[in-house]
């Protein structure tokens, strides 16, 4: 596999772990923060920080792998 | 006349001229009418996705759970992040093999990938199924907001029949561009009405969602924890949910069938990195949801929560609007089910079944035929029956999930084979009927779509390896001889 794809899936692991795996931990009304239930505040935080984990994978991926052919910029 | 059905009548209207005014111009084509001749750009895709994802589901469904189950909703905000995430690295490769062997639908994959016209007929047929109750889901929430919008002036029946009539006009007319152009209106209308009601409501009644919140932790905490209001929906069940929601969203016929209309797979890609953006006002949604359970606890059916709430708080030329904007946001995706569900019969049950050798031409005369027969169907379906349409929606997802693992499988393991994928498909549809049909679901805590889909997998991969794999090149001579 190629680096920049490996470091893009490690990077697309995260919103899974956060949003799936990690939600038996997360399933409180305490802290509330920004005035949300923890629980909603968790879900929404990961939602908002996706695109800048893809933002980053994208990135990534272009600076590690060579282009390919025929894939516009 | 007043002003609330001026809007309705007005908006529904223009939507319909709209959609039949894209397709000037241009000439009709199978390839034209599908996937807009694999040339739309970001923007364009970014509205279409989006007019696949914000249903009437989302609009009454995400407040109505919130009104009625409070925490298991939150689901609804987090999937979209998680399919899209999943696409990032899935429909680009979808998207080139697509467009080198000039693909329309997902049958088509099917049948490419594993050289089984078989396997192709009976994706085809599962996604219908599927199609059918998620279409008739989108008039029946028509048909009630417009019947609520309009102070009964518009009886639900009536309603959806005049907006299902002109979104066939539309589809037949102008195919998928007339979706795109209608998405547009949709989009607008709808961002409006949640960011006034979501960001209003909480502020009119409470001064805020901060105290909004603060009274619902005072007198209802466990709607902020799963599971929530009901007594099954628990942290298993919401993270089968979320895995069997965002792994099935893309598989669903129409949205996979939307990824081979963008021009490159970078625009794909790129639009996955935005996508998840277009999720965070449902966390609007659920605001009116919970608002409505302290204002006005006690309804029937939680997903008039929404209509209720607003018919209460603003004056009836907004209630209007809102009618207006869920009016077309039923239109949209209704237009799109239409489409993908009259293109799979008539491409891949039709041609590939019965009759190899119907042209192009054939085919997209067959496909624009049973656009007024679906169309029929569907609104005999949704005036004769109102109920359980959660039920079959839920089956739905639960079907069309099932073809993950060929799908993914297919684009990145070699040795995954037509045998493989054809029982992996068929133990999964049954273990969730049966689960279903039981009464077994939710099983173990775990969405019974999810075990379906567990179980489909290991077949798929058993099955795989114990059979002589797909003769690869074969298929592709074969492929370049059909066209």
């Amino acid at each position: 596999m190629k680096k920049g794809t490996r470091i893009a899936l490690i990077l697309g692991a995260i919103p899974f772990i956060t949003m799936v795996f990690a939600l038996p931990l997360v399933n409180r009304i305490e802290p509330i923060i920004l005035g949300l239930p923890f629980l909603l505040f968790w879900l929404l935080a990961w939602v908002v920080l996706t695109p800048v984990i893809l933002a980053l994978a994208y990135k990534l991926e272009k600076k590690y792998n060579p282009p390919e052919e025929g894939e516009d910029k | 006349m007043n002003a609330a059905l001026f809007i309705i009548l007005g908006t529904i209207l223009f939507s319909a001229l709209l959609g039949i005014y894209a397709g000037r111009h241009v000439k009709m084509n199978l390839e034209n009418w599908t996937v807009g001749g694999r040339q739309f750009g970001i923007v364009i895709i970014w509205l279409l996705m989006a007019g696949e994802i914000y249903t009437t589901f989302t609009f009454l469904g995400a407040s109505g759970w919130a009104y009625s189950k409070g925490a298991p909703t939150f689901y609804i905000l987090a999937y979209g992040a998680l399919a899209y995430t999943l696409s990032f690295f899935i429909l680009p490769a979808l998207w080139k093999v697509g467009k080198k062997h000039g693909l329309h639908t997902q049958p088509d994959y099917f049948v490419n990938r594993y050289n089984s016209r078989a396997l192709g007929i009976l994706v085809a047929l599962i996604g219908v199924f599927s199609i059918i109750p998620y279409l008739q889901l989108q008039l029946t929430g028509l048909g009630l907001i417009v019947e609520v919008a309009s102070n009964q002036a518009i009886p639900s029946r009536l309603a959806i029949a005049i907006s299902f009539v002109l979104t066939c006009v539309f589809v037949y007319t102008s195919g998928i561009r007339g979706t795109a152009w209608v998405s547009i209106v949709k989009d607008i209308m709808m961002i409006v009405a949640v960011l006034v009601v979501g960001i209003g409501v909480p502020i009119i009644y409470f001064g805020g969602f901060g105290n909004m919140f603060r009274t619902l932790i005072e007198q209802k905490p466990q709607y902020l924890v799963l599971p929530g209001g009901t007594s099954h929906m628990g942290v298993i069940w919401v993270m089968s949910t979320l895995l069997l929601t965002g792994l099935g969203f893309y598989m669903w016929p129409h949205v996979f069938g939307s990824v081979f209309s963008a021009k490159s797979a970078n625009i794909i890609k790129r639009n996955a990195i935005i996508m998840p953006i277009y999720q965070i006002p449902i966390l609007l949604i659920f605001m009116v949801g919970f608002t409505a359970l302290l204002v006005i606890p006690g309804l029937a059916n939680g997903d008039m929560a929404f209509l209720e709430l607003v018919n209460k708080t603003y004056p009836s030329w907004f209630m209007g609007f809102v009618g207006a904007a869920g009016a077309v946001t039923a239109m949209v995706p209704a237009s799109i089910l239409v489409l993908f569900a009259s293109t799979l019969l008539a491409k891949n049950v039709y041609k590939a079944g019965f009759n190899p050798k119907a042209s192009d031409e054939t085919v997209m005369r067959l496909s624009r035929f049973l656009v007024l027969v679906i169309t029929t169907i569907a609104l005999i379906f949704a005036i004769a029956f109102t109920e359980e349409l959660v039920n079959l929606l839920i089956f739905g997802y639960d079907g069309v999930c099932q073809f993950f693992p060929g799908v993914v499988l297919g684009l990145f393991w070699k040795r995954v084979t037509k045998t493989g994928v054809f029982s992996g498909l068929i133990v999964g549809i049954a273990v969730v009927v049966v689960l279903i049909v039981s009464g077994r679901d939710p099983f173990l805590g775990l969405n019974a779509g999810f075990v379906g889909l567990a179980i489909n997998s290991i077949v798929t991969l058993l099955v795989s390896l114990s059979t002589k794999p797909t003769d690869v090149k074969k298929l592709e001579s074969e492929d370049r001889h059909d066209r």
